[in-house]
């Protein structure tokens, strides 16, 4: 177990329309990987280029320094889950699972044990003599997931396989598949657009928009400190400052905006140019509210109470700025008291708010 | 009162209506349909004279023993060729992309529309010794003197399996249209090659559409008259003609109700038979 994938410049056309640009992404043996992005992000093409279904239009895809690019999806073999589950609906679930047995040859007492033993792993054992319709949507996800398995794969590929069930279903298999995954080993590349699911499974997480790679890095770093406006917009919820950088200090910068002036860390962008426009992102449980007096060497914005959530343990509270630009903060309930309409001071920590890139143009 | 008990008089009104509606088809296909098959049932035993003399005939008759071996054996030639070919076409119409399909679709519903005797005489002159396929082969040096295609065994069934390919190809192309498309690639990335990847799951799964292909395109054939007796030059007679003759020129009534009710009883039988194993296979889908 010691195979690393390598995408190297990988890229995909359909004619004149681009699907993937070139990828460079390297994925380390044991790794838990989720590609995040939107439909249309490229992130499920990626994936069945390394499942072999989808040839790359340019670039090659290396296996542990072994050139995979042009083999044929059975000579790969890399363990798949599909959208759908694609369980083969003539046969029962101990042949379903045996299937990928059977392609390798693998027949009879063997073939059998192998079964047994994944089939336990995933609380199967019971439906063994099923029929994939005889079973609900979760124990059919979980026979897709021991078929996937059984001939202990280099990789496993995951395609959304959580989409078609409820929500709490959902949340019980995101802990069985890092459960799973932790037993297994198997490097596990997963395909989702559910940032939830992301965020919990992941070791690292890739977010894609529009065919390209827009950030690779594990989920608290990525949640902490996001590369790009849209990266900080998809990955939970943020407040965005726009302004004009007015100086430059030892790590970070002041941005002016039209209702506030606040520190900002620069995080992964380049030092910015005094005068420069620029975009910061601040999450809105990084924002204390307070009734008037504002601690020193903290940031803050006065503003007006408008939307006040109430969330449990949380309160979302959105507060309108003196230019009329809104401000999200997130407070635990009953740290402050909150009424509609009340004047409140915002204040966040220095290094709270950090510059991202602004998104290009969309439709260009 | 409520409305089902303002309903309640109107429904057995309207069941009566529905059986009124009804009288008039059932006598006539009773009176035009049932009462002459019973007579020809009827008439199997009973003539020349009261006994199963005729069904003797079955075994004992080399003339009708041959026909019905030829009747079976056209019939099963005729149906493996034509489920095979349907079968490709089918594949290739579920596999194509949408334009070509409707192009596709169009040429083989197109064949329904020309008259069987019309085909029949079409495929004289093609097969025949002057026809297009010999002066061609001809032309190209391929062959010295000109096939034999027609007036024998094969121009029959060249001309059945023209008929009946749309016969199978729709059902097929039914049948394979509700084939999950993401279980083929399934097989290939669980290391299935693509030959047993259509071993293994294409085919078990289109397997009801080749049964209920095969039941349709089969009793079709049996009962096959004007191609092989066109096509057949008087040579190769299969047993609808033989029916006909015994009746029009022989004057051996008994005879040929025998064989009619013989021919029926089978396909009887043969639907019968298979039927348990489509009903088996429809459990499995649903």
């Amino acid at each position: 177990m010691k195979e690393n994938l390598i995408l190297s410049g990988i890229e995909k056309r359909y004619g004149d329309a681009v699907a993937l640009q070139a990828t460079d992404l390297e994925i380390k043996a044991g790794e838990f990987v989720t590609l995040l992005g939107p439909s249309g992000s490229g992130k499920t093409t990626i994936l069945m280029s390394i499942a072999g279904f989808v040839p790359p239009s340019a670039g090659r895809i290396l296996l542990d320094g072994q050139d995979v690019t042009g083999l044929p999806p059975e000579r790969r073999n890399f363990g798949v889950v599909f959208q759908g589950y694609a369980l083969f609906p003539h046969l029962t679930v101990n042949d379903n699972v045996g299937f990928p047995l059977r392609a390798r040859g693998i027949r009879g007492a063997e073939a059998q044990r192998r079964i047994d033993t994944v089939l336990e792993m995933a609380q199967l054992g019971a439906f063994a003599r099923r029929l994939p319709r005889q079973l609900s949507g979760g124990q059919q996800q979980r026979v897709a997931l021991a078929r996937a398995l059984v001939f202990e794969p280099e990789l496993l590929l995951l395609d959304e396989p959580l989409s078609a069930l409820d929500r709490a279903l959902r949340k019980d298999f995101q802990t069985e598949f890092k459960a799973i995954h932790r037993k297994v080993g198997t490097t596990f590349i997963y395909v989702t657009h559910d940032q939830e699911e992301a965020l919990t499974m992941s070791d690292r997480i890739v977010i894609l928009d529009r065919g390209r790679i827009l950030q690779s890095a594990p989920p608290s770093e990525l949640y902490e400190r996001p590369a790009t406006e849209f990266v900080a917009r998809f990955l939970g919820k943020s407040n965005f400052l726009r302004g004009r950088i007015t100086r430059v200090v030892e790590g970070g910068a002041e941005l002016r905006c039209p209702a506030l002036t606040s520190r900002v860390s620069i995080g992964r962008q380049d030092v910015p140019a005094i005068g420069a426009s620029a975009i910061a992102a601040l999450r809105p449980e990084k924002i204390k509210l307070h009734p008037s007096a504002v601690p020193a060497d903290a940031c803050s914005a006065k503003g007006q109470v408008v939307d006040i959530t109430y969330l449990g343990s949380v309160i979302d509270v959105t507060l309108a700025l003196a230019d009329g630009t809104t401000l999200a903060a997130t407070v635990p309930a009953g740290s402050i008291a909150l009424a509609e309409g009340d004047t409140l001071v915002a204040a966040w920590a220095s290094d709270a708010a950090i510059l991202v890139e602004p998104d290009a143009e969309r439709g260009a | 009162m409520s409305a089902a008990a303002v309903a309640s008089p109107a429904a057995p009104r309207g069941e009566r209506l529905y059986w009124a509606l009804l009288v008039l088809p059932c006598l006539f296909l009773g009176l035009f349909y049932v009462v002459p098959v019973i007579n020809v049932l009827v008439m199997s035993v009973t003539v020349p004279r009261v006994g199963l003399s005729n069904y003797a005939d079955l075994a004992a008759n080399p003339a009708v023993r041959r026909v019905l071996w030829t009747t079976i054996r056209i019939g099963a030639l005729t149906t493996a060729i034509t489920l095979l070919l349907g079968y490709i076409v089918a594949y290739a119409l579920v596999h194509t992309s949408p334009r070509q399909r409707q192009t596709l679709l169009a040429i083989v519903v197109a064949s329904f529309w020309i008259s069987v005797l019309i085909r029949a005489f079409a495929w004289v002159a093609i097969l025949q010794s002057a026809g297009l396929v010999n002066s061609v082969l001809m032309g190209l040096g391929l062959i010295d003197s000109p096939l034999q295609l027609v007036r024998n065994e094969v121009g029959v069934m060249i001309g059945m399996v023209h008929y009946m390919l749309p016969y199978a190809i729709l059902p097929l192309y039914a049948n394979m249209s509700g084939i999950d498309r993401s279980l083929v690639p399934a097989a290939r990335a669980l290391g299935a090659t693509p030959a047993q990847a259509f071993r293994w799951v294409f085919l078990p799964m289109s397997l009801p559409g080749l049964i209920g292909a095969g039941i349709i395109v089969l009793i079709f054939s049996l009962g096959f008259y004007i191609t092989p007796a066109i096509l057949g030059g008087g040579k190769t007679i299969m047993v609808a003609e033989y029916i006909s003759v015994q009746i029009s020129e022989t004057l051996r009534w008994g005879l040929a109700a025998m064989l009619a009710t013989t021919l029926l009883v089978s396909v009887l039988l043969l639907v019968f038979w298979l039927s348990r194993f489509m009903d088996v296979e429809a459990a499995l889908r649903k």
